[in-house]
């Protein structure tokens, strides 16, 4: 009796946090589910039947595909900056400056990303204007920079620090001797990679992949910041549909892309919860 | 190691850190350049960009509001978060993996669905309550939530919640006294830790703001681009010198202890693994 009671009135000093995150984590959530399977009349499926318009369904392909470009570009250059990092001084001053640096920069995107490649490369930048004068106009069929090519280039900005801060624990957990085994089996640098550190590092690399498949596939601001017109990805559509005079009459149609996105993004967080627990079998 | 295998590893770190450094270094230094420009060609450099940042009334406005939202922010999550940690610790044991599970929620919720659940509840709460940019505050909370309790948490787990507090209950002391005298001090470091990338975060952001339609610091920064891109450019320059000065005081806060030392690492370099999007 007295122990029910004691336990009731703990409860209360969780209150506070619990109905700040109902009202503005949960509830949204809500909101957006349930608004994307109705519309005024009641329960419907037609906001989903929407998104097979054309404009949405080629921003949800050049989504996937800019993402997919820019994962695994990020993953392969980001694992040569995670090689060239774990084969120094694991104690030293460089490698703690260089992986601060890479928690800054992967942090470091949206608008001010922008225009850091606007300045750095741009019809306006002094590299442009140099190299246009010494006949490499690189710009020559189009300013490509505000485009879809654009962003690819852009999303490496951030996607190789992340592979970096991802994929170094996999990469310190190889140890030395298993090459020294490898070795003394009379086996090259070519064994080596090929069968003991590849396919022990695969399982890693291939979740870090995933996970910068997500953090592109989610990335908005760097976007919106780059390209003025239309919406070639997802997340642009989205926002279009939320702030837009069209989009008010249509409540649902943002929400329905809303979940198709969350719902992308869940399965590639799946994917990589898996291939975690894969290699924290071995490396740790 | 054989000799020629170490001087070819030699020649592959350094290529690659040259080529990397290059990659991430340009597009800042080029910042710099962009803001310092002349207006004809060959013109000397000049800080007419920087001095005209303060003619931008509504880029005053944006710089002015996203620091009040950072202040408001960081403050109010440390409310929220603070006591209900050390409650949780102390009466509340079964219901830490819930908190902490819902605290790192957000990472894995892009901010472009999230402001798609906020949009509608920002025009009720315009209407029926107040439509000042402030209110931005309570979304951007749920945003940094999980920073924050990464910071705190591991500020927490260096002392003693338990003993501490009941040493001074036992002394006569209320709730308050506990959490103010006792438990803050010892979590100070922590604090600022969360405060500080509250605070860069906020600063940073972009997609909620734009979308509900509120100009912030970012917001503003784009509409300036617009017309003058040499001065978005600029603050664009000094908001980044900011958050870049916030981070490296984040390396230098707190003890010098060992221990200390590598939680700080681990929080500066987990800051950027969040793949919801954040602010990018």
């Amino acid at each position: 009796m007295m122990g029910g009671r004691r336990l009731s009135l703990d409860w209360i000093g969780a209150v506070p946090f619990l109905g700040y995150v109902a009202l503005f984590l949960f509830l949204p959530t809500v909101i957006i589910v349930a608004g994307a399977f109705a519309n005024a009349g009641g329960p419907t499926l037609s906001n989903f039947a929407n998104l097979s318009r054309p404009y949405i369904v080629s921003a949800v392909i050049s989504s996937v595909i800019l993402s997919a470009v820019t994962a695994v570009g990020g993953a392969v250059l980001g694992a040569l900056l995670t090689y060239a990092i774990a084969t120094g001084n694991p104690r030293g001053t460089f490698r703690r400056m260089v992986t601060s640096a890479c928690g800054v920069l992967a942090q470091f995107g949206g608008v001010i990303l922008a225009f850091a490649f606007i300045a750095a490369i741009g019809p306006a930048s002094a590299v442009y204007v140099y190299l246009s004068q010494h006949h490499l106009d690189y710009y020559a069929s189009g300013v490509w920079l505000y485009d879809l090519r654009g962003l690819e280039l852009v999303y490496l900005y951030f996607q190789i620090p992340l592979m970096v801060l991802i994929f170094l624990p996999a990469v310190d957990g190889i140890k030395p001797q298993w090459r020294e085994a490898t070795e003394s089996l009379g086996g090259g640098t070519w064994h080596y990679w090929r069968y003991v550190a590849g396919p022990l590092l695969a399982p890693a690399f291939l979740g870090s992949t995933l996970l910068l498949f997500a953090n592109a596939l989610s990335a908005y601001a760097t976007a919106a910041a780059l390209i003025n017109q239309g919406g070639p990805i997802l997340p642009l559509q989205i926002s279009n549909a939320i702030t837009s005079e069209v989009g008010l009459h249509e409540p649902g149609f943002a929400k329905a892309q809303a979940v198709v996105l969350i719902v992308i993004v869940a399965i590639v967080s799946v994917l990589y919860a898996v291939l975690q627990r894969r290699t924290a079998r071995w490396l740790q | 190691m054989t000799g020629s295998r170490r001087a070819k590893l030699q020649v592959f770190r350094v290529v690659t850190f040259v080529l990397f450094g290059a990659f991430f270094l340009g597009p800042i230094w080029a910042m710099f350049e962009f803001s310092t420009r002349g207006v004809g060609e060959n013109s000397p450099r000049t800080l007419d960009a920087w001095k005209s940042i303060a003619t931008y009334p509504d880029l005053v406005a944006g710089i002015v509001a996203s620091f009040e939202l950072a202040v408001i922010t960081s403050i109010g999550v440390l409310v929220v978060l603070v006591p209900t940690m050390v409650w949780v610790r102390l009466r509340l044991p079964r219901l830490r993996r819930v908190i902490e599970s819902i605290s790192l929620l957000p990472l894995t919720i892009p901010a472009i669905v999230l402001v798609v659940g906020f949009s509608p509840m920002y025009q009720w709460m315009g209407i029926n309550f107040s439509d000042s940019i402030l209110t931005l505050s309570l979304a951007y909370a749920i945003l940094v939530l999980p920073y924050a309790y990464r910071s705190l948490d591991a500020g927490l787990a260096a002392i003693d919640v338990k003993t501490l507090s009941e040493a001074a209950r036992s002394l006569g002391a209320g709730w308050f006294t506990v959490m103010w005298r006792v438990i803050v001090p010892n979590i100070s470091s922590a604090l600022l830790n969360a405060g500080l990338l509250s605070v860069a975060l906020v600063l940073g952001e972009y997609t909620i703001a734009n979308n509900l339609l509120y100009p912030n610091l970012q917001v503003e920064i784009v509409s300036v681009g617009r017309t003058s891109a040499g001065v978005s450019i600029a603050v664009a320059v000094a908001s980044l010198l900011f958050a870049f000065v916030l981070l490296v005081a984040l390396s230098f806060v707190g003890g010098q202890r060992g221990g200390r030392r590598r939680t700080r690492e681990r929080l500066l370099q987990t800051f950027g693994r969040d793949f919801s999007g954040g602010t990018r």
